[in-house]
């Protein structure tokens, strides 16, 4: 038994060393003085400092975060509105083509889904002019896609765990069924929602191929900004960069996962 | 069945079917319930008496029939319109809510005055005792406590029935029983119109005035709770219904009360009283309850009934009463219970005693019919 738990803990250090180590790497390097990426020459906070000065840094950050709130808040409705759908609806005819196609995004590879969307928004513009320009819209309308699928997925789980004859003892006691949704149903799912925010949000600062694909001149997001920058060779302020997204994303899903906590308690 | 139709029943459902697919939940069940009455549906899982529950309610709409409440037809009525309010089995207490909220959620609905709101929810609060606790969430209340807030939350809107949907099953033996004659004091102060659908024989017999017993969708006799134990019409009432023992035979003589009926199980001929029409050879269940068996070591002194010898297979003591089953000289085990009237350490008989066994004509009942 003995035995068998150290060889159990060494395997769990190897798989987290084998995570970790790359991203506490770029942390501790975002701190070094010296102007080349991989040699250490002292404790510094120059390239953060370099960093705030990069008005094309700052830039991509703020249409990343648009981008990101913007989309996470539709995928959130539309996500809801899917999941509600598919619970509370009962067996209608293609409800199983529905759900599946509802799911099918998180298992679509990103780029037949940033293609297949550039694709519509080029033969739209021809049709009927827009979009003028592919950018922040478009970007965000592809994120939405995308991230509604996994909001109505954790919508629908919080649904199914929920006592239906909740929503039946409203009704009983006099209230119409659309007054059941907001008086009963969406207060009962909001830590669901939320989580499906914060997912979504994430989702959309972390996407790079699908916002290479369907962004135009206009539009650079932070991902695609440092992809760019990193061809070139790599500067110690995307170090800088990359520690803050990682700040960014950590928040983020540790937000999530407690509104999932509340959620199941 | 059909039941005599009354033409002033305050609830009458008439010839009310629910299919799903080819499955029969519910099939053809006519019945009259009176104002003020306590009814309940008792059958086993799955013999469709929730579904019934549920179509009064206006959850599932009757695949066919009409069901009419106070003189109005409430047949495709949605649930929030009509006159019914029930009380759910998991409770469905609204978790987001506090206790003063939840009773209160129905009459804002009906977009009653606030004063008036207040006024109504103090009063059903203290009806179901329960002042201490108004502000708490339901999470911080205990088992019956919640069953308490549904109740509540689904008499105040004074509806004209009330549905009960296993009140009782979520709680424990001790606050079962308590709550049972709480039940019936709040529906005697009251007056509404209480319907109880419990798959627990006990809850329908000490709760109700009349019970339907229900299977596979199908009443199989509505009665009050003693005419269903002692005069039950089936052999599946007389089974499912507390125990009992029943035996095959054949009518040898039939007189005016009594008659007789050659049971081979028996080994003997067993006399019963019987009022309903039974011809000499026709082939009858005679069924007896465990109670009404004597038990003693002595040959009874009974000459009217039975008297049969057999031997203690085995005893069970429950405290008030013991059970004992015993072995009849033609291999037949007959089930047999005894009141512990006397505080003894001694056993009134042990394992493999002799005894006889014996029972009046009046305590054997004859049962008609294949079912």
């Amino acid at each position: 038994m003995q035995h068998r738990s150290r060889f159990l803990l060494t395997v769990l250090s190897f798989g987290y060393a084998f995570l970790y180590i790359p991203l506490i790497s770029v942390v501790f390097y975002s701190f070094n003085k010296s102007s080349l990426a991989t040699v250490w020459g002292g404790f510094s906070l120059r390239w953060y400092g370099e960093l705030f000065r990069n008005d094309q840094v700052l830039e991509a950050l703020a249409l990343s975060l648009q981008i990101a709130a913007t989309s996470a808040t539709f995928a959130t409705i539309l996500g809801t509105m899917a999941g509600l759908v598919l619970v509370r609806f009962g067996r209608f005819r293609g409800r199983t083509l529905f759900s599946g196609m509802i799911v099918s995004p998180l298992v679509m590879p990103e780029v037949i889904t940033g293609l297949s969307l550039l694709l519509l928004f080029v033969s739209l513009q021809q049709l009927i002019g827009w979009p003028a320009q592919r950018g922040f819209s478009t970007i965000t309308i592809a994120h939405t896609t995308f991230a509604m699928a996994y909001v109505a997925v954790v919508v629908q789980s919080r649904l199914t765990s929920m006592d239906e004859s909740l929503e039946e003892a409203a009704m009983d006691l006099g209230c119409r069924p659309l007054r059941v949704l907001f008086d009963i149903t969406l207060p009962l799912i909001v830590p669901a929602m939320v989580a499906g925010w914060l997912l979504a949000f994430t989702l959309s600062l972390d996407d790079l191929v699908i916002a290479s694909f369907v962004s135009g001149p206009g539009g650079t997001t932070l991902p695609m900004y440092i992809f760019s920058k990193v061809k070139l060779g790599v500067t110690p302020d995307i170090n800088a960069l990359a520690s803050l997204i990682i700040l960014i994303v950590s928040v983020g899903l540790l937000l999530s996962w407690a509104a999932m906590r509340k959620r199941s308690s | 069945m059909i039941e005599a139709a009354n033409p002033d029943s305050f609830i009458r459902i008439r010839g009310v079917s629910k299919h799903f697919g080819d499955f029969v939940a519910v099939d053809d069940i006519n019945l009259d319930i009176q104002k003020g009455e306590l009814f309940a549906i008792l059958g086993g899982s799955g013999c469709g008496k929730s579904t019934l529950l549920r179509m009064l309610a206006g959850f599932e709409e009757p695949t066919s029939g009409t069901m009419e409440i106070d003189g109005v037809d409430v047949t495709r009525q949605a649930p929030y319109e009509r006159p019914v309010n029930m009380m759910f089995q998991s409770y469905a207490i609204f978790p987001h809510m506090n206790v003063e909220k939840n009773i209160a959620y129905g009459l804002r609905k009906e977009r009653v005055a606030a004063n008036e709101v207040d006024e109504r929810v103090s009063d059903v609060i203290r009806l179901v005792q329960l002042d201490d606790f108004r502000a708490r969430k339901p999470d911080q209340l205990s088992g019956g406590q919640r069953q308490r807030v549904a109740l509540a939350r689904a008499l105040i809107k004074q509806p004209k029935v009330l549905l009960l949907d296993e009140p009782l099953a979520a709680l424990d033996k001790k606050l079962r029983e308590h709550t049972q004659f709480e039940l019936m004091n709040i529906q005697d102060e009251l007056g509404i119109t209480f319907i109880v659908v419990t798959h627990d024989q006990e809850e329908a017999m000490t709760l109700s005035t009349r019970i339907a017993v229900m299977d596979r969708g199908r009443f199989l006799q509505v009665g009050p709770p003693k005419e269903i134990y002692e005069y039950p019409k089936s052999r599946f009432v007389a089974d499912f219904i507390g125990t009992i023992n029943t035996f095959e035979g054949r009518v040898t003589s039939a007189g005016d009360e009594t008659i007789s009926v050659d049971c081979p199980d028996v080994g003997v001929e067993v006399r019963a009283l019987c009022t309903e029409d039974v011809k000499v050879g026709q082939d009858v269940c005679v069924a007896v309850r465990p109670e009404k068996i004597f038990i003693s070591r002595e040959e009874p002194e009974e000459d009217e009934g039975v008297r049969v010898r057999g031997i203690v297979d085995d005893l069970g003591y429950l405290g008030n009463l013991s059970l004992y089953r015993i072995h009849l000289e033609t291999g037949r085990m007959i089930q047999v219970s005894r009141q512990n009237r006397r505080r003894s350490h001694k056993r009134f008989v042990e394992w493999d005693d002799k005894v006889w066994l014996s029972w009046r004509p009046r305590s054997a009942m004859i049962i008609q019919g294949d079912d």
